[in-house]
């Protein structure tokens, strides 16, 4: 049977993603350039069972999602950049606690109030540090509708499976932009439900890791009872101050992405195999940069794209390589430079760095780019 | 179809246009199975404002979203022609409202108007429907989608109680434009 296909906004489609994957709750508070994810999941969540609430603000929404993840609920918030300033707070809460859920960002300009209706990638390097202190992140980035859907799905799977928080940043165009979409049937993606104690209520511990660096999380209101704290705690969720269980915790927290870094990174890769100038870009850029590698090649000169899809971790190992292989790399994106200290950091100067950027509400255009990659080349 | 087909439709905020673009994209990539992006820019404002979509049919993958370089051309208002009929290549094709834009965008391309938002109200009955209007004139004067993938679009689109009014609206663009272009 032909599968169901529709005419739909990155938004839209983001939404109908995370029903996909089980998502049972949403708190949020309409913000543009994400208020589609918000409107469709109050019509769509109810039918399935799951809850929708408008809370009073950004923190209240991310307060809420906490809630309800932690009573066993796979749970969701959609903002843009100025929402996620203020869930900063909550985050933390989510790193060190371990509470499972999603954040949509569909970016726009910036600092502050910007530009609400149009597009930015200025929160990539918030997505890694904006909460304080040391912890672990996970970011995708996708660039078109259909991939908007299945990186939900995707990162419903990896907040689940490794126990924290994973943000979703896309930006205005493709928030708001209409593809065809192909609905997965039920079944075809993977949907991964979080791990559940296999032991007593009375031997249960929320950060037990002696089975392995992601302990199983109880639901809230079930038989398991459990603390829950922003303070460093021991493997029974009460506070600690021991300096060995503070140092064990704080590392196992940030190894449980490192050591799993294959399991996380998605990369898409065109043309590069011999490729002499790379351009790196992501989200809605990266289809300008796609356009402009292939109109480079029309005049001879071998460019290729490099795509995170999950921008964080940073695909380090890749870059690096790549770096050793290419005469140039361009880095596109829609703010004054952040992703490119990554590569900066990863490359080392082994080739040629130069940033196509842009923060005018405009998109990068094919032309910016190919411009940039000619001085690289 | 040319590998990149891109069309744009600019008037007033409130005016439909948006919607037009939608309908035009679906009929392109839910009916005739092509791809298609439609994207939009708009202001804070709800109404009033220039405001304009637009549409990528291609063949092919569609990599850069918005429009490079304009194969066609709407234009309902004045503002809307100052400040979006530009990029349109020489082969292309500008549509205006005759009564709303009095001064004409210069360049090579083709200029083909009528009084869109007066057949609206007076042939169709209706002038809510001047989106739908434009959007059968623009198929007719750019093939872009075949007539009939162009209506059952626009008629998946709208409530039984106004399919005839909106078939009316959409084949009644597409014959004043069929008759200018004779």
């Amino acid at each position: 049977m032909a599968k169901k296909t529709a005419l739909v906004q990155g938004n839209e489609a983001c939404a109908h993603g995370a029903v996909y994957a089980g998502c049972k709750f949403f708190a949020g508070y309409p913000i543009t350039p994400s208020t589609e994810v918000a409107e469709v999941l109050a019509a769509e969540l109810p039918k399935v069972g799951g809850s929708f609430i408008q809370m009073e603000d950004e923190i209240g929404a991310m307060a809420a999602i906490l809630g309800g993840s932690l009573t066993g609920a796979k749970a969701l918030t959609a903002t843009s950049g100025p929402g996620v300033s203020l869930k900063q707070e909550l985050i933390g809460y989510a790193c060190i606690a371990e509470i499972p859920c999603v954040i949509v960002n569909v970016m726009r300009g910036g600092p502050s109030t910007g530009m609400p209706t149009g597009p930015g990638q200025s929160d990539v390097m918030q997505a890694r540090w904006g909460t304080h202190g040391d912890h672990a992140a996970i970011a995708v980035a996708p660039e078109s509708i259909q991939e908007i859907f299945t990186e939900t799905v995707r990162a419903f799977n990896l907040a689940e499976k490794y126990r924290m928080p994973v943000q979703i940043l896309f930006d205005e165009i493709v928030g708001h932009m209409r593809e065809r979409i192909e609905y997965p049937e039920p079944g075809e993606l993977e949907v991964i439900d979080r791990a559940k104690p296999d032991v007593s209520p009375e031997d249960y511990k929320p950060y037990d890791s002696s089975k392995g660096d992601i302990p199983p999380l109880a639901s809230f209101g079930s038989e398991y009872r459990f603390h829950v704290t922003g303070l460093n705690k021991a493997a029974d969720g009460f506070p600690t101050t021991k300096p060995d269980l503070v140092d064990a915790e704080e590392r196992r927290q940030i190894r449980k992405v490192e050591a799993n870094r294959k399991d996380i990174e998605k990369n898409e890769e065109y043309m590069t195999e011999d490729a002499e100038v790379l351009i790196f870009a992501f989200g809605s850029t990266s289809r300008s940069a796609r356009y402009a590698v292939n109109e480079l090649r029309k005049e001879g000169i071998k460019a290729g794209l490099f795509r995170p899809i999950t921008l964080w971790p940073f695909p380090e190992e890749r870059i690096a390589a790549l770096g050793k292989q290419v005469k140039g790399m361009v880095v596109a994106e829609m703010n004054l430079g952040q992703m490119i200290y990554e590569v900066e950091r990863v490359t080392k100067g082994s080739c040629k760095l130069e940033g196509a950027f842009r923060v005018d509400g405009e998109p990068i255009t094919p032309a910016q780019i190919m411009e940039k990659v000619k001085e690289v080349n | 179809m040319a590998e990149r087909f891109e069309i744009r439709f600019s008037g007033a905020g409130g005016q439909g246009l948006i919607t037009a673009g939608i309908i035009l994209a679906e009929a392109a990539s839910i009916v005739e199975g092509k791809n298609a992006v439609q994207s939009q820019s708009y202001g804070p404002e709800a109404r009033g404002g220039a405001s304009k979509s637009e549409v990528i049919i291609s063949d092919g993958p569609i990599d850069y979203p918005k429009a490079t370089i304009v194969d066609a051309c709407l234009a309902m208002t004045q503002e809307a022609a100052d400040k979006y009929a530009s990029g349109i290549k020489d082969t292309g094709v500008l549509l205006l409202d005759s009564e709303f834009v009095k001064r004409e965008p210069q360049g090579n391309y083709k200029i083909y108007k009528f009084p869109i938002m007066r057949t609206a109200k007076e042939e169709v009955g209706r002038e809510i429907v001047a989106n739908v209007v434009a959007l059968g004139a623009m198929v007719a004067l750019t093939d872009a989608v075949s007539r009939e993938a162009g209506e059952k679009a626009v008629l998946s689109r709208v409530p039984p109680a106004f399919i005839e009014l909106n078939k009316k609206a959409y084949n009644l663009g597409f014959e004043k434009v069929k008759a200018l272009m004779d």
